[in-house]
């Protein structure tokens, strides 16, 4: 079920979901979704729909990957049959689901006291049910409320979003354009595409991935507008967290 | 893998002066060698020495039928093979995560720059399109397999060439040439490592097994970016990503001028 390719992404500054290049799309977040998971949470950003949940810390299975001084973050990240438009897809990891695993797991490792729980393993799962782009940054956002939910020690939560550049007409010219959040059209269509996870606190990059085309100059200009994003979104996984634990 | 803290901190500290362990400078990138066409039964092949690391990538085309959405286009796929030869932290069995990221970043250097023009590779709209194995066999583990592979599949695809389709029989004739590779760009990869609060770049395997945070920058012709992916599990801040886009912009030029 292909799309036509739209004749302007971004006309005169606003963008097909009428949106701004700096706008984020509606974002909802329930920390403590699930009930039999320690940690849990469900974020939605526009049409893409996570579920994120936390056991641990707990024994490592397969032993053999147990680590002696510190816990090991794993993430999996999966995206369910029916998340996306057009042919189902095929249930169970695939190559782009184990590269994602693994970022989102590196990412989240770095905002957790790891040494404080030697020898276990701290498993996230993310699922994505609904997917219109930036579905790997919505996980880890999710997946750091999850890890929160369940009290494990954090240096920082991780807040991601996506940032890239898509093409438009302003006044009749053609342009090029950095925006934030990358929706469907733009993740298809678009010319650049960043997944960024950030520490607010702490100010570090913890993901960062990127293809397409953009200058030193465009990923200048993005890199803080996605810093920016990420920053708001970590007011909301405050209020969601505060939000569960203020009904005790 | 397991490294002393005593390892741990004389890497950091060496670098913090300025030397790293086998001598190199921060911003010192190992002189790679390239040697092509060393493997006749493919269709373009290249061998990439890198201190010890050591790569072979070899072209496969194959015949398939174009994608419904590019109906008009070829196509590639990457895949890398971590020989238990090459260290003894790799086990044989099917891809596990750093094989497929390493697969995955390379597979997105390559092709996000647009080196290969697909609409070239289309034989017959809708039906018949050239498919681009890329199979890279990592043999010897020194550091940077990232970048080896990335300058063992330009090289392979500078030098190597297609082969025929025979309309009669509807197969690949590889025992004729159908001329050389649709190529537009020349990218390279270009990836550091952050020890402590030095970012070196080109890192050796003492360095990778020690790092904090790993970036690789793929740079075009152009001197645009196009792929980046970040490893590692500590973080970078936003002054030191961007202060690496212009080194890995230097590192770059001087490398393209190593292809054949």
């Amino acid at each position: 079920m292909a799309t036509e390719k739209p004749e302007s992404l971004i006309t005169d500054g606003v963008r097909l979901d009428g949106r701004s290049a700096e706008e984020m799309r509606p974002l909802k977040i329930i920390a403590g979704y699930l009930d039999k998971a320690e940690g849990s949470a469900y974020v939605e950003c526009g049409g893409t729909k996570v579920i994120a949940a936390c056991y641990g810390p707990r024994e490592v299975h397969p032993r053999h990957l147990t680590l002696t001084t510190e816990t090991l973050v794993r993430a999996r990240y999966d995206m369910a049959s029916f998340s996306v438009e057009g042919e189902r897809k095929r249930p169970g990891p695939d190559r782009r689901s184990t590269e994602i695993s693994k970022v989102v797991s590196e990412a989240l490792t770095s905002a957790v006291f790891v040494e404080k729980y030697p020898k276990t393993a701290i498993d996230v799962f993310i699922e994505v049910i609904s997917a219109e782009a930036s579905t790997r940054v919505a996980g880890l956002t999710a997946a750091s409320i999850a890890l929160a939910d369940a009290g494990i020690a954090m240096r920082d939560l991780v807040a991601a979003c996506s940032f890239g550049k898509i093409y438009g007409k302003e006044g009749g010219r053609e342009v090029e354009t950095v925006a934030v959040d990358m929706g469907k059209s733009e993740d298809n269509f678009g010319l650049a595409d960043v997944a960024l996870g950030y520490l607010p606190n702490l100010r570090k990059i913890v993901l960062l991935q990127m293809d397409g085309h953009l200058t030193v100059d465009e990923f200048r200009k993005g890199l803080p507008m996605g810093v920016s994003t990420c920053e708001s979104i970590y007011q909301q996984q405050l209020k969601a967290l505060k939000a569960k634990f203020k009904q005790y | 893998m397991v490294v002393s803290n005593l390892m741990k901190k004389t890497i950091e500290d060496m670098i913090a002066a300025g030397h790293r362990i086998n001598g190199r400078g921060n911003d010192e990138f190992r002189v790679p060698t390239i040697t092509t066409g060393i493997v006749h039964s493919a269709n373009g092949s290249a061998m990439v020495d890198l201190g010890q690391t050591k790569v072979i990538i070899g072209i496969k085309p194959e015949l398939k039928e174009p994608y419904p959405d590019r109906p008009n286009e070829g196509s590639m796929a990457t895949m890398a093979e971590l020989s238990p030869m090459a260290s003894p932290e790799y086990e044989p069995g099917p891809p596990d995560q750093s094989s497929v990221e390493l697969s995955r970043v390379v597979d997105r250097v390559v092709r996000e720059s647009g080196m290969v023009d697909f609409k070239a590779l289309c034989i017959k709209e809708k039906e018949k399109v050239w498919n681009l194995a890329f199979d890279m066999y990592i043999l010897d583990m020194d550091g940077n397999l990232f970048d080896a592979c990335v300058m063992g599949i330009v090289a392979s695809l500078k030098t190597g060439s297609l082969p025929v389709y025979d309309a009669e029989k509807d197969v690949a004739d590889f025992s004729k040439s159908g001329g050389p590779y649709p190529l537009r760009d020349t990218p390279v990869g270009i990836t550091f490592a952050k020890i402590g609060d030095h970012i070196v770049v080109d890192p050796s395997v003492e360095e990778e097994n020690v790092l904090d945070a790993r970036l690789t920058i793929g740079v075009t012709e152009k001197d645009d970016v196009c792929a980046m992916q970040k490893g590692g599990q500590s973080g970078f801040t936003v002054e030191e990503v961007e202060s690496l886009l212009p080194r890995a912009i230097e590192h770059a030029r001087r490398i393209r001028g190593l292809y054949p």
